[in-house]
């Protein structure tokens, strides 16, 4: 009964967690600003608990009562997860320095943000799930109000902790219909309880759809993506940034490792449900995203658009769709992160600008930005030679092999009509009248623009290792 | 036996019809008594089922502190009443229908309730047979083993909560006379209090 739970797993985790304790102190005591110091040590603590992943156990490991769990998935998950917190906390640092709102409280807040979203991937029991969720979400709605005498960035925390409370809500109302029909949280009890019961009837089903929705929102997907336009365009642009890669890896992993985990067996149920909000998401996300003024707004419909896409891997519920799943987060990540460090250079007097029409001309006055945005914005509408195209076609494939052809040609209309604002904005800069040119980038901002814009091209070229990386973690997942 | 049920009946009247109150009251601040009152008689109903740790952790936690807290904001917010329930009437045909549909959706959800039929061997956490162990005690028992994960975790969503509302809402005004005990302590006599001789018959310069 009281022996000590095997704590190897989740020395990455425990590592954050202190990490994140010691430099709070660190800050508090320290009388000078740490923001820059903090942000330095926060990189590091992430880079350390991504060695604790590669070097601790990779296997299937369970522990703290079976609540905690480390496998090939969840180690590609955690990795991924961490590569966008670092960088996003590189750009934020940049930023802060630059608008002067600098606080040391920033980098602890990112970290132990990050710190949830390793926990919600390993949760393997509803209450971990939910209190990691919950730690990111927190943290996410701080961050959202971080700007706190900017009248929109308020206002974007405020509706978002609304919505996620809400949303919150949702899911725990769902586990508690689940709890009450399988007599336990945990996902293997669960997974047991619901293969012997496949006639099962419409309690826990509601449940489900219930616990489907809370994730959904979490993820941005449609029809639970109200409050992302207005939180992408309110909260400070690298705090958006942060917002559109780690949360979305955490959240979708945790998506996958629900629905593949213990309601595997309900496969039928769900399947429908997750084809819906795929559809509308891509729909919704390519069709809403064409009358955007606002930059940060477009990509907020973008990223509710790729949220689509990655969903067909989850609807198809087999192994390669898994696969094509995590590999399209795995681009979507380095594709975001590559255009909100063009969107943070566009300033122009020192001033930040965020409307799609500053860019305009920008193919004139600032060639390497306008020549990155483009590569980026072509991987995004998924055009070959660059990464997005792999993204997009392994997940369609996947739909095809599994005989979801609707899905994938639906996929594909989507993509085109995404295409559509995709390329306009490369008409914006290089064929409309040169609007005030922008100030040349920082070195953190130019360097993660132009890494990013080089990674489109390379994963497209040398995708074999990262394919494989993600097949290697798709089968860690029960699907068949 | 009729003792138990007489009380179970008198708490579960008071505790419905109090917090029927804490919707209906106009004044805000008598809606967070009238639901003091309701977590009273929850207590009470958590005695009777022996769980005596949760009947005194929610008085103390909940009154104590919760109700305590919301009587505070509500008296410092300057909430206006009026406002809020303007368009109330307008809304209450789409808001009553909604809840309905909601209701039949539960009724047939609860009327058709059924269980895995591993569900009583999968439970985790049993409950210890009372006589054994106090609640208190089992509840200990399961909280810092088997949960010890959730447990610390819960305890850093609590710490996140308290920086985020530290970074949201602390400010350093400027020309805030803020008492600082050591420099009270080390001020000495040659750096404040100077003599000086004043000579007859005429004033200092």
């Amino acid at each position: 009964m009281s022996t000590m739970p095997d704590l190897v797993p989740a020395y990455p985790e425990i590592f954050l967690a202190l990490a994140g304790m010691a430099l709070l102190m660190i800050g508090v005591f320290r009388t000078k600003d740490s923001t820059g110091l903090l942000t330095w040590l926060a990189v590091a603590a992430m880079g350390v608990a991504a060695l604790l992943i590669v070097n601790g156990p990779q296997g299937p490991v369970k522990t703290f009562s079976g609540m905690f769990v480390v496998n090939s998935f969840t180690v590609f998950a955690k990795l991924l997860t961490l590569a966008g917190a670092a960088v996003s906390l590189w750009l934020i640092n940049a930023w802060v320095h630059k608008e002067q709102i600098a606080r040391f409280e920033l980098p602890v807040i990112v970290l132990f943000a990050t710190l949830g979203m390793l926990m919600m991937i390993s949760a393997n029991d509803l209450i971990s799930l939910y209190v990691g969720l919950e730690l990111q979400s927190l943290a996410l709605y701080v961050l959202a109000s971080y700007h706190r005498n900017n009248l929109r960035s308020t206002e974007a925390g405020v509706k978002y902790f609304v919505l996620g409370a809400l949303a919150s809500g949702l899911l725990l109302y769902g586990s508690s219909l689940v709890y009450g029909f399988g007599g336990t949280t945990s996902f293997d009890g669960l997974a047991t309880a619901m293969a012997s019961a496949p006639q099962s009837h419409v309690g826990v089903i509601i449940g489900i759809v219930f616990v489907i929705s809370g994730l959904a929102f979490k993820v941005s997907a449609v029809p639970f993506h109200m409050w992302t336009p207005d939180v992408y365009e309110g909260a400070p642009t690298p705090i958006t940034a942060f917002f559109s890669v780690a949360p979305k890896v955490a959240a979708l992993s945790l998506f996958l490792q629900v629905l593949a985990g213990p309601f595997a067996p309900l496969i039928g149920q769900w399947q429908q449900v997750i084809v819906f909000i795929s559809l509308l998401s891509m729909g919704w996300g390519a069709v809403a995203a064409v009358a955007q003024t606002n930059i940060k707004r477009l990509m907020a419909y973008s990223s509710i658009g790729h949220v689509g896409y990655a969903l067909i891997g989850l609807a198809v519920g087999t192994t390669e769709g898994a696969r094509g799943m995590l590999f399209y987060m795995l681009i979507y990540v380095f594709m975001n992160l590559g255009t909100f460090a063009v969107i943070l250079s566009m300033r122009v007097k020192g001033r930040a600008v965020e409307d799609i029409k500053d860019l305009s001309g920008i193919g004139k006055t600032n060639p390497g930005i306008a020549i990155a945005l483009a590569l980026l914005m072509f991987s995004m509408a998924g055009i070959p030679p660059l990464a997005g195209f792999l993204g997009k076609y392994f997940v369609f494939m996947a739909a095809i092999k599994a005989g979801m052809v609707p899905l994938a040609v639906f996929g594909l209309l989507a993509s085109v009509v995404a295409a559509f604002y995709y390329w306009r904005l490369v008409k914006i800069m290089y064929f409309d009248a040169p609007a005030d040119a922008f100030d040349p980038p920082d070195t953190a901002t130019g360097f993660i623009m132009t890494a990013c814009t080089v990674l489109m091209l390379v994963l497209f070229f040398e995708s074999a290792p990262f394919v494989g990386g993600a097949e290697t973690a798709a089968k860690a997942l029960s699907f068949g | 036996m009729i003792v138990a049920s007489l009380a179970f009946y008198l708490f579960s009247f008071i505790a419905i019809v109090s917090a029927l109150n804490v919707i209906l009251q106009r004044n805000p601040v008598h809606s967070v008594l009238w639901l003091i009152l309701t977590f009273f008689n929850a207590a009470g109903l958590f005695l009777l089922l022996g769980a005596e740790f949760l009947a005194m952790i929610l008085v103390v936690v909940y009154v104590g502190a919760v109700a305590v807290l919301f009587l505070f904001v509500v008296m410092m917010l300057d909430i206006n009443v009026a406002i809020i329930r303007e368009g109330f009437m307008k809304y209450l045909p789409v808001g009553a229908f909604i809840g309905i549909v909601l209701l039949v959706e539960l009724a047939l959800v609860f009327g058709g309730w059924a269980m895995a039929p591993e569900a009583q061997s999968l439970r985790l956490a049993v409950t210890p047979d009372m006589a054994q162990v106090p609640n208190t005690e089992a509840l200990g028992l399961i909280m810092y083993t088997q949960y010890v994960y959730v447990f610390q975790a819960a305890g850093l969503v609590l710490l996140v909560a308290m920086i985020g509302s530290i970074v949201l809402t602390m400010r350093r005004r400027p020309g805030v006379r803020k008492q600082d005990i050591s420099t009270q302590v080390n001020r000495r006599k040659e750096d404040t209090v100077e003599i000086v001789k004043v000579p007859v018959g005429k004033g200092i310069a």
